[in-house]
């Protein structure tokens, strides 16, 4: 197939061809049954582990094989997604989980946790979201009370992804309630910890073999050595891991949306009606030709928002919101296009467009709504505008 | 010896390349024919070229000094596991008889085991005119070692030009090294012999590369010529009760075997084994999951208990054991009737069931290479036909 | 510990296509890959190292330079060392002649304890080269083994050995071979440490004479199998093909054409 030249590094591509391998031979034959019974994909995740695969972002120095380049990991994700997104999900957050600590954390924290989550022994998850705090992360009510060397954690994280199945959680807590999100401070728990346990499993609609659950946190004691950088740091590791971690959703987007593109082209080739192959119809192949096009281009905007992030750019937040937010509505038209090009096959569990589409729904609201995403894109024109509007 | 290729009248044009089953031809850097390692001498490239360039060379006369005239009379090897006659054995009768008689020399089956006398009369009802049997305790139980031992002794003591043995587990187990003691060839897996009259040779032929080809196959200078064949591969010779013959008692001075069985375990008995069925009920890629065989488990039962087979790609997918796989890799099958329902029809796939007598495919996709060995084809999802079927069945 | 397994190099056969107009072998876009079964072998080495620590294993195997590729693959799984026999003096060799060159090749890396196979090779299906091996050996071989546990002390290895309708445990002194069959594990793929560590692998071809085999054994013209002739299969040609029936109609004719000819 032809590619454009994105510069893909050696290493790059390696992955990119082993987790193509990797989503073809282990991935795709379970897919739907992960889909249909909710099953963890922690089979997956240890077999990606032995495979050095689960250590992309983490430096060599603590068990990884991240360079300072990003595009291996993204690419990862992207292959991945382009057959499952409910297994890259559970794949992928375990960098969103370890990003506070790669981060903010101190050598002790990361030569402590990280080369265990590298070869895939333990897996991690990001705990922000609670009941009344989604895109209003700053009004998080779980608290961390320090008491000698300790801190107690009270209070329930909502729809942590990877939750119940992850050792490692960073965790999100309010340590002074009367400095907002000035107050809020992040800490390391391992689950096992007492006074930390998991409520209900949710049950989705889509990225089904993903576990999201609840965290309970009842007079949990933490370490204090496990709180990462100073009390009030927390919100700063919070959306700085946003910044980084949202271009692995327009990964996710993308390649999911890549695979449904797979599916419809294949189908429009082979199904016949008029005696004639559908895709010669020139209303369906130019639905064929926009949903290449708008793939290519998120590809192309997310690729580059990683090399800017990677040479060290400051400010990249606005490309950031960018590339998740055009990516995954752009995953939400292809899907929902590709169960159209199936007809009523597209509709029916036997083909896998519709899994996708279900699929896709959640990228347009995790990780910060595209509601979200327009506005930190608004406030940053807002911003470079400024001096323009005086002069 | 081997290829000879005559660079003078090479012309360059690659048809030899083309035609090679083994990918050994390419042009070197002087566009000239040129053979690797893969190369095994098969002439197919010796036809294909149109300027005569490429030749085998006939290999040096054997210097061994095997005395073909010494080695005479065609064998069976009379499989039995656990006291029983393995089906293979009478059909190795069967074929053995024809060869036997083209050859104008009796045929013997070869028993080995312990305890195993009881056998020999239905191998003279099923053709043979000999038995020789070897019993000893060290073959109580098959171990390769003890029966290769056991069966390199007899062939060398009687020297028979040709012996024929089953391609089961046991067979493959332990005849290659019966023809590493004995130095000679053997070809394994055969679907069709014959004899050249006017060589006397056994003419073996057998398919490679996944079915993809046959390949006949000979064994000029060396004695025994030896064969194995697949189960069902050709039809086990009618009994003709009260027939005898010779038996032959062999006492052989064998060690006791360093492998030892210590148990043996029938897990597959509660299903149905495809190798014996009279009609079977196939799966392939096509169903999807493995819950999906329930449907045809369904069809099978309303068959009135045929038995389930699968395509290596359902095998493969981890949907079900590979005791029910038919194909080159599996087992090779000929049932009455064989139901193929979602399975393409991969060419190693067909060769393990195309001698069925009747059968027929449910598939999708009309271009399934399935349907061109299908005598009834219905193109249409298995999901909604079978079901019918099963309807139709029980009204 | 030392294992050795035996890979061999085949075209992929499911993706071979006969030309139906000059009924030759398509051999174009046929991918070079390692022997399905053998990769259970390897898997089955790879497993048994990573049980009895210390163990080291050895991919060997026999073929045309190119056949480096499935050793590189087998560093990238975990394999420690390779041995390539790559020699113009083994081509048009049968089963005996592969078996003896072969055998020759194992023996040069000293006295394996286990010397591992897959059941058989897709291209030749055969299955003669892994006991063969072993008879020229002197070793015992159990054939068709879905399991392999060794005792602790080393000295011998219980199996699980299938047949057509059953299996046997199998218990046998080292050092022994095997020939595995593809329900014994699943083979794993290759780790991006492996792969890097085989990029950087030169392997140098190891000759028939340098293993010590006797040239005499070698070749054509030790082999006493021959190919005589090569054809394709005759095709066998379709039936009845009945499209655009509704499910219930196929279902009713299929069944009165099989109560017709008796079959039901």
């Amino acid at each position: 197939m032809a590619e454009l030249n994105y510069g893909l590094s050696e290493l790059a591509l390696e992955i990119r061809s082993m987790m193509r391998e990797f989503a073809q031979t282990r991935v795709k034959p379970v897919r739907a049954e992960l889909d249909e019974k909710g099953i963890f994909p922690i089979d997956l995740l240890r077999e990606l582990g032995k495979m050095d695969l689960m250590g992309l972002y983490i430096p060599e120095a603590y068990g990884g094989t991240f360079d300072g380049d990003s595009l291996p990991n993204i690419i990862a994700v992207e292959e991945l997604s382009r057959v499952c997104i409910g297994v890259s999900v559970s794949f992928a957050a375990n960098g969103l989980g370890s990003d506070p600590i790669l981060i903010g954390g101190s050598e002790e924290q990361k030569k402590k946790y990280l080369p265990a989550i590298a070869r895939g022994e333990k897996l991690a998850a990001y705990a922000l979201t609670e009941p009344n705090a989604g895109s209003d992360a700053g009004s998080i009510r779980t608290t961390a009370v320090k008491k000698g060397d300790k801190y107690v954690l009270n209070g329930t994280k909502q729809w942590i992804t990877n939750g119940g199945e992850a050792d490692v959680y960073c965790v999100f807590a309010v340590t002074d309630k009367n400095r907002g999100a000035r107050g809020v401070s992040c800490f390391i728990v391992e689950k096992g910890t007492p006074g930390f346990s998991f409520g209900k499993k949710e049950n989705k609609m889509g990225i089904r073999a993903s576990a999201t659950r609840e965290l309970i946190f009842e007079d949990c004691e933490v370490p204090a050595e496990n709180l990462i950088g100073r009390e009030g740091t927390g919100f700063i590791w919070a959306m700085k891991t946003f910044d980084v971690s949202r271009p692995g959703i327009a990964a996710q987007a993308i390649g999911l949306a890549q695979g449904a593109l797979d599916e419809a082209v294949s189908y429009a080739k082979v199904r016949q009606q008029f005696g004639r192959p559908v895709i010669a119809n020139q209303g369906l192949s130019w639905m064929l030709a926009e949903m290449a096009t708008k793939i290519e281009a998120a590809r192309a905007l997310t690729y580059a928002t990683v090399r800017t992030i990677d040479s060290g750019a400051k400010d990249y937040s606005k490309f950031s919101a960018m590339c998740k937010m055009y990516a995954s509505d752009m995953a939400m038209e292809v899907t929902t296009n590709a169960v159209q090009v199936l007809g009523g096959y597209g509709y029916m569990k036997e083909y896998p467009v519709e899994k996708m589409m279900r699929d896709a729904k959640i990228l347009q609201i995790y990780e910060g709504t595209n509601q979200i995403q327009r506005d930190i894109i608004g406030l940053a024109l807002n911003k470079e505008y400024a001096g323009a509007a005086k002069a | 010896m081997g290829l000879l290729i005559d660079r003078e009248k090479c012309i360059g044009c690659g048809a030899c390349a083309a035609q090679c089953p083994f990918g050994a031809l390419s042009l070197d850097a002087e566009g000239k024919a040129q053979a690797n390692e893969a190369c095994t001498a098969c002439g197919s490239c010796t036809e294909a070229c149109p300027v005569g360039a490429l030749k085998i060379e006939a290999a040096e006369k054997k210097s061994a000094g095997i005395d073909l005239a010494e080695w005479r009379g065609v064998w069976v090897y009379a499989e039995q596991r656990e006291g029983a006659l393995h089906g293979v054995s009478f059909e190795l009768l069967g074929e053995g008889r024809v060869l036997a008689e083209k050859l104008g020399v009796p045929l013997t089956a070869v028993l080995l085991g312990s305890g195993v006398e009881a056998l020999a009369a239905p191998l003279f009802e099923h053709g043979a005119d000999r038995v020789i049997l070897a019993d000893h305790p060290a073959l109580a139980a098959y171990t390769a070692e003890a029966y290769a031992e056991a069966l390199s002794a007899l062939v060398r003591k009687y020297k028979p030009e040709a012996l024929l043995a089953g391609a089961t587990t046991i067979g493959r187990g332990f005849v290659p090294r019966v023809a590493i003691e004995v130095r000679t060839g053997l070809t394994a897996d055969c679907t069709g012999l014959d004899i050249d009259p006017a060589t006397r040779r056994l003419l073996q032929t057998r398919p490679a590369f996944g079915g993809n080809i046959m390949a006949c196959i000979e064994c000029p200078d060396h004695r025994p010529q030896m064969a194995t064949v697949r189960p069902k591969v050709f039809k086990a010779a009618p009994a003709q009760p009260g027939r005898t013959g010779e038996l032959v008692k062999e006492t052989l001075d064998l060690k006791a075997p360093a492998v030892r069985v210590l148990e043996t375990v029938h897990a597959m008995e509660n299903e149905k084994n495809v190798a014996d069925a009279e009609i079977i009920v196939t799966g392939g890629r096509g169903l999807g999951k493995p819950e999906n065989f329930a449907l045809l488990r369904e069809l099978a039962d309303a068959l009135g208990g045929a038995a389930i087979g699968a395509s290596r790609a359902a095998v493969d997918a981890g949907w079900i054991s590979a005791f029910h796989q038919v194909g080159q890799t599996g087992k090779t099958v000929r049932p009455k009737v064989y139901i193929a329902c979602g399975v393409s029809g991969q060419i190693q796939h067909l060769v393990g069931m195309n001698s069925s007598d009747t059968i027929i495919a449910i598939n999708k996709d009309p271009d399934a290479p399935i349907f061109g060995v299908a005598d009834i084809g219905i193109v249409g999802d298995l999901f909604q036909v079978v079901p019918e079927i099963i309807r139709a069945l029980k009204a | 510990m030392h294992i050795v397994v035996c890979l061999k190099q085949v075209p992929n056969t499911t993706q071979v296509k006969i030309n139906p107009e000059t009924n030759t072998l398509v051999r174009d876009g046929v991918e070079s890959i390692m022997n399905p079964f053998d990769e259970n072998a390897l898997e089955m080495a790879l497993q048994l190292k990573e049980a009895h620590p210390g163990t080291r294993v050895t991919a060997l195997t026999m073929g045309p330079p190119q056949a480096a590729d499935i050793l590189k693959e087998a560093v990238g799984r975990g394999a420690d060392d390779v041995l390539l026999l790559c020699d113009r003096a083994v081509a048009g060799s049968d089963t005996l002649a592969t078996s003896y060159a072969i055998s020759c090749a194992v023996r040069s890396l000293g006295a394996p304890d286990l010397v591992i196979f897959g059941k058989q090779a897709i291209d030749g299906d055969t299955a003669q080269v892994g006991p063969g091996v072993a008879d020229w050996l002197g070793i015992p071989c159990v054939a068709c083994v879905r399991k392999c546990e060794i005792a602790a002390d080393g000295k011998t290895a219980t199996v699980e050995r299938v047949s057509e309708d059953a299996y046997d445990v199998v218990e046998a002194p080292l050092p022994c071979a095997l020939t595995v069959v593809k329900e014994a594990n699943v083979p794993r793929m290759a780790s991006l440490r492996g792969k890097m560590a085989a990029r950087k692998l030169a392997i140098e071809p190891t000759t028939a004479a340098a293993t010590g085999a006797d040239p005499a054994l070698l070749g054509l013209a030790a082999s006493p199998t021959h190919v005589v002739r090569i054809f394709s299969p005759p095709a066998k040609t379709g039936g009845a093909k009945w499209e655009g029936l509704e499910p219930a109609e196929a279902a009713q004719k299929l069944v009165a054409e099989l109560k017709n000819r008796k079959l039901v």
